[in-house]
């Protein structure tokens, strides 16, 4: 397969992903009916992390906050697991583990939470306390959006309901969770540019600004050295970011309101998204996400052309990116990848990889939000056709026993993938890398382009120095 | 409910999923939602694993959660059936089942019906049991299962070997260095003219448990998992079955000993091949080190030095009584988080150190050693990090764990090569300790005052202060490597100032 042209490639691609998939559920009607994007459903029987994960980058990113997850030892312990190290360092959140009394109400979760979270008040005196329901509160169906005002009037601690439960929700999804109950706790707009403007160095503030467009409220959690760097960008074209959701303490949540324009920062926040518009009035400018310097460009431009603004110098911008990834780009160029899905972030990275020249054969996907996607998803269709590739097919709730079938008959240069599945593919020839990197690693704007690609092209570079010993195949058959 | 951080025994599903997926070709289904196939992560990244973790989730979501998850778990029992065709197909309920309340053992009944598979129920409740009990009963119903199942075929295999042989119980999956532990029984076994007969259940068909009964006796090294179901067959059979853990010289030899007498009542009319006594001493005072270490001027500086014990109830008693009766060592407090074994605990190590703990609360354990301020732990991963925190040096001998506690080079903890592991692994964490105390004391090998860290000292540069607080925000061990290219990059374009834009546009040039 490596030796083949492009043409055969395509050809033998298109031949087996018809072969290969199988229970596909009826394709659904897309954004109009002339493209042809195929969207297919599998079983959803995949792998992916428990949204509960989010927790640890969220209470990094929110220096005041706690989070309380609340469910049973099997959420403790994926926890404790997946976060590895970070457990050691006294981090601002815990397990309260439900026992067999608080599951058959022997106790009052009522008093059990106040309990805990009097306690959680005393050892770290957090700003705001995140509850995290599980899918064991779900079932039990434990009233915590009801408990949380009172309690939080009792205690006098915000406390913040989130249900990031596996029921409902896969990996980076809760972070959206989170958002959308974060959503309701940021200041009114009016209320606030009242006390601005009574504020004594107000105006001159607003003039050394020169702000002459609505605010701006971009949402997604980032590390402060990106929010920097978008920042710094979207100033670059004279627009001013008002705030950030979230923001890096939960007492410096932006305001919201009729007249703010939002926009988002990673394709998973579909429900935060629609939280900000319908709940809080918010404008949603729809682009595509800045993941990659083509889609940082396009974000950009999104934004600019919502404000009547001409974007300065970003084609130069990108192109002196690209220039500056030729070295990667040329590992990677002509070579295939697969992604197996499960951290939702995959639309993005699959039209970055297209643009640098490789070939998508299927882009697996936990949950595809075609409306908040929308400006992706064109992206992406522009991006096939430019480079003249076939549009890649997008696998909704995929199964991963049939995808393993699919890379075995496909032979992709790489697939991305969970950490359940990298080892066992890796002992069979196929170069992986785990999908969970992408989202701890710093991929957003034009800066950090690099460090997606040396995250791509790093287990082609390993393997190329290990080529010439032979050992590609590292299980008995 | 309970505030917990961290826990030493993970929930009951994941023992069952480590005794199935030990097994050849046995696939485990669980019931659970999305997500909860962690294990899969834990066995493919610690252990390495090189094939697919046969266990798969059959999801539970709104959808199941609305109208019952029958057809579905019975689908994904009958579609693994056909796939991969297992031996046994193994459903297990996790915390979310437990509440749920479905009739799982129906949804089994009418699987088996349909699939080639045998197909099993594991017999588990979440908020009863955790990791360890739970493997323990799983090992024991499979045993079990197929035990009754030959006999109702009547191909039980109810003759003992003509050479004395031995089923190995509870070498499995995640196990804390059980590879290495099971190669050192197996070479052990093979020095007393002792054939194996099987292991359970790592890499064991379940086809090969009618087999179980040939055995002359059962082992069981470690307590936590494979005691019931050598218990079930002494009941059975009579099969007798050694308890005895063969870890460090005493016990080693204790192990042989009662195997030496298992043998003695069943080949009454015959002698024994091989003198026992004679191999012990050989063993003991020539081949193996640790005796000899013991002895050596060395180990006398370890005499009465202050040590605390954690860990499962096997390895903490045993290294325990090792610390105390081999090396002279005080063992002021040896603990162990399997509060379900306590009182067998308390007897193995009352006369071998000053205080007992059991308990599963890690907070508990960081107090006692913080109060206690011995010269060395031997504990957990969880233990490693408490000493780090508090500068005394860790040994970790014993799970929970992490990936380096998975070595690619031989490392077993039992029989002769493991008294010598853990010699080794006692003494350097002493030494180390006392080489750190040294170092406090005379203010560290280099005391010249390091000036500067970066290789350019004469700097023209300025840095703004929000470069600078930008700098702080990038974590320790790349920050002097930023800087340098960032001031690399200002000084070839001719900048004197510094700002957080000259900073990413030096990042950005990097690869240019």
């Amino acid at each position: 397969m490596k030796n083949l042209n492009s043409n055969e490639r395509k050809n033998r691609l298109a031949s087996t992903l018809e072969n290969q998939i199988v229970s596909i559920q009826k394709n659904e009607s897309f954004l109009n009916e002339n493209d042809n994007l195929v969207f297919e459903c599998e079983t959803g029987n995949y792998h992916t992390f428990c949204p509960i994960s989010c927790v640890a980058w969220l209470y990094q990113k929110i220096e005041d906050s706690f989070f309380l997850v609340i469910g049973t030892k099997t959420c403790g312990y994926f926890l404790q697991n997946a976060l590895g190290v970070m457990i050691f360092a006294e981090p601002r959140y815990a397990m309260a583990e439900l026992e067999e009394g608080d599951i058959s109400a022997q106790l009052n979760d009522y008093k059990e939470l106040k309990r805990l979270c009097l306690q959680i008040k005393k050892d770290r005196n957090p700003s705001v306390i995140v509850w995290i329901g599980t899918c064991t509160t779900e079932i039990i169906k434990m009233d915590l959006e009801g408990m949380a005002p009172r309690l939080e009037i009792e205690i006098g601690v915000p406390i913040v309901v989130a249900r990031a439960n596996g029921l409902d929700y896969a990996f980076t999804q809760g972070e959206d969770t989170v958002l959308t109950a974060l959503t309701h706790r940021c200041p009114n707009f009016e209320k606030v540019v009242e006390s601005h403007f009574l504020a004594s160095n107000s105006i001159e503030t607003l003039k050394n600004d020169k702000i002459s467009h609505p605010p701006l409220v971009l949402f997604g959690s980032l590390p402060n050295t990106v929010t920097t760097q978008l920042t710094n960008e979207l100033k670059l074209q004279g627009i001013h970011v008002s705030g950030w959701l979230p923001a890096p303490r939960y007492t410096e949540l932006p305001s919201l309101g009729e007249g703010v324009y939002v926009c988002g920062v990673n394709p998973f926040l579909s429900r935060t998204a629609t939280t900000l518009m319908r709940r809080r009035k918010c404008k949603l400018i729809s682009a595509p996400f800045p993941i990659g310097p083509d889609g940082t460009r396009a974000w950009l431009e999104k934004i600019c052309s919502v404000f009547n603004i001409t974007p300065q110098g970003l084609q130069e911008r990108e192109k002196t990116i690209w220039d500056s990834l030729e070295d990667y780009l040329k590992l990677i160029r002509g070579k295939s990848i697969f992604f197996m899905g499960d951290n939702l972030l995959e639309i993005s990275l699959a039209r970055f990889l297209i643009r640098c020249g490789m070939i998508v054969y299927e882009i697996g996907i936990p949950y595809m939000d075609r409306r908040f996607q929308a400006g992706e998803i064109f992206l992406l269709q522009q991006t096939c056709k430019k480079m003249n590739i076939p549009l890649p097919r997008i696998v909704e709730k995929p199964d991963n026993y049939n995808q393993v079938q699919r890379i075995r008959e496909l032979q992709p240069d790489l697939a991305i993938t969970g950490m359940a599945h990298a080892n066992p593919l890796e002992a069979r020839g196929i170069n992986t890398k785990w999908s969970v990197e992408f989202t701890f690693a710093q991929i957003h704007g034009f800066t950090n382009s690099r460090d997606i690609l040396e995250l791509v092209t790093r287990p082609l570079r390993r393997n190329q120095a290990l080529e010439s010993l032979g050992w590609t195949q590292l299980i008995k058959n | 409910m309970k505030l917990a951080y961290w826990m030493y025994a993970g929930p009951a599903h994941i023992g069952t999923l480590r005794v199935a997926s030990s097994f050849k070709n046995v696939h485990a289904i669980m019931h659970a939602p999305l997500g909860d196939d962690y294990f899969n992560v834990m066995r493919s990244m610690l252990e390495r694993e090189r094939d697919f973790t046969p266990v798969t989730a059959s999801i539970v979501d709104r959808h199941v959660l609305a109208r019952g998850s029958q057809e579905k778990v019975v689908e994904n029992i009958t579609r693994k059936d056909k796939q991969e065709r297992p031996d046994l197909i193994v459903l297990t309920p996790t915390c979310t089942s437990s509440i749920l309340q479905e009739d799982l053992q129906n949804f089994v009944n009418r699987a088996a019906l349909e699939s080639k598979s045998d197909v099993i129920l594991a017999d588990v409740n979440h908020y009863r049991v955790n990791e360890l009990q739970a493997a323990d009963r799983t090992l024991e119903q499979i045993i079990r299962y197929y035990i009754e199942k030959a006999r109702q075929n009547n191909t039980l295999e109810n003759h003992k070997t003509s050479q004395p042989s031995a089923n190995i119980f509870g070498i499995f999956t995640l196990g804390f260095h059980h590879q290495h532990d099971c190669r050192e029984l197996k070479r052990l076994l093979a020095d007393l003219g002792i054939a194996i007969n099987e292991i359970i259940p790592e890499g064991c068909s379940v086809k090969n448990l009618k087999n179980l009964p040939k055995a002359w006796f059962n082992i069981v090294p470690y307590r936590e998992v494979g005691l019931m179901a050598a218990v079930y067959l002494e009941k059975e059979f009579s099969i007798p079955y050694i308890s005895t853990t063969p870890m460090g010289i005493v016990d080693t030899a204790g192990f042989i000993s009662e195997i030496k007498a298992i043998l003695e009542k069943q080949t009454q009319h015959t002698k024994l091949q091989i003198d026992y006594e004679k191999y012990i001493d050989n063993q003991t005072r020539f081949v193996s080190q640790a005796a000899w270490f013991s002895r050596s001027i060395d180990c006398q500086n370890l005499t009465g030095k202050k040590a605390v014990v954690f860990g499962d109830a096997t390895h903490a008693s045993s290294i325990t009584k090792i610390l105390a009766r081999e090396m002279g060592v005080r063992v002021v407090c040896a603990g162990t988080y399997c509060k379900h074994d306590g009182d067998w605990f308390r007897e193995q190590v009352q006369n071998f150190c000053d205080e007992i703990l059991i308990t599963d609360d890690h907070n508990e354990v960081a107090d006692m050693i913080a109060r206690i301020e011995p010269s060395a732990i031997f504990g957990t991963q969880m233990e490693r990090h408490i000493g780090k925190r508090l500068d005394i040096p860790c040994g970790v001998i014993s799970a929970p764990v992490h990936i380096q506690n998975f070595p690619l080079g031989y490392r077993p903890f039992l029989g002769y090569e493991g008294a010598n592991q853990i010699a080794d692994l006692a003494y350097n964490s002493f030494t180390l300790g006392m080489e750190d105390h040294l170092l406090e004391i005379f203010g560290g090998h280099d005391t010249k005052e390091v000036i500067t860290k970066t290789l350019s000292t004469e700097s023209d540069l300025i840095w703004s202060s929000d470069s600078l607080a930008e700098l702080a925000k990038i974590p320790g061990f790349v920050r002097g490597k930023i800087k340098r290219n960032t001031e690399k990059y200002a000084r070839e374009k001719g900048i004197n100032l510094i700002t957080v834009e000259v900073m990413f546009a030096a990042k950005e040039a990097v690869g240019a």
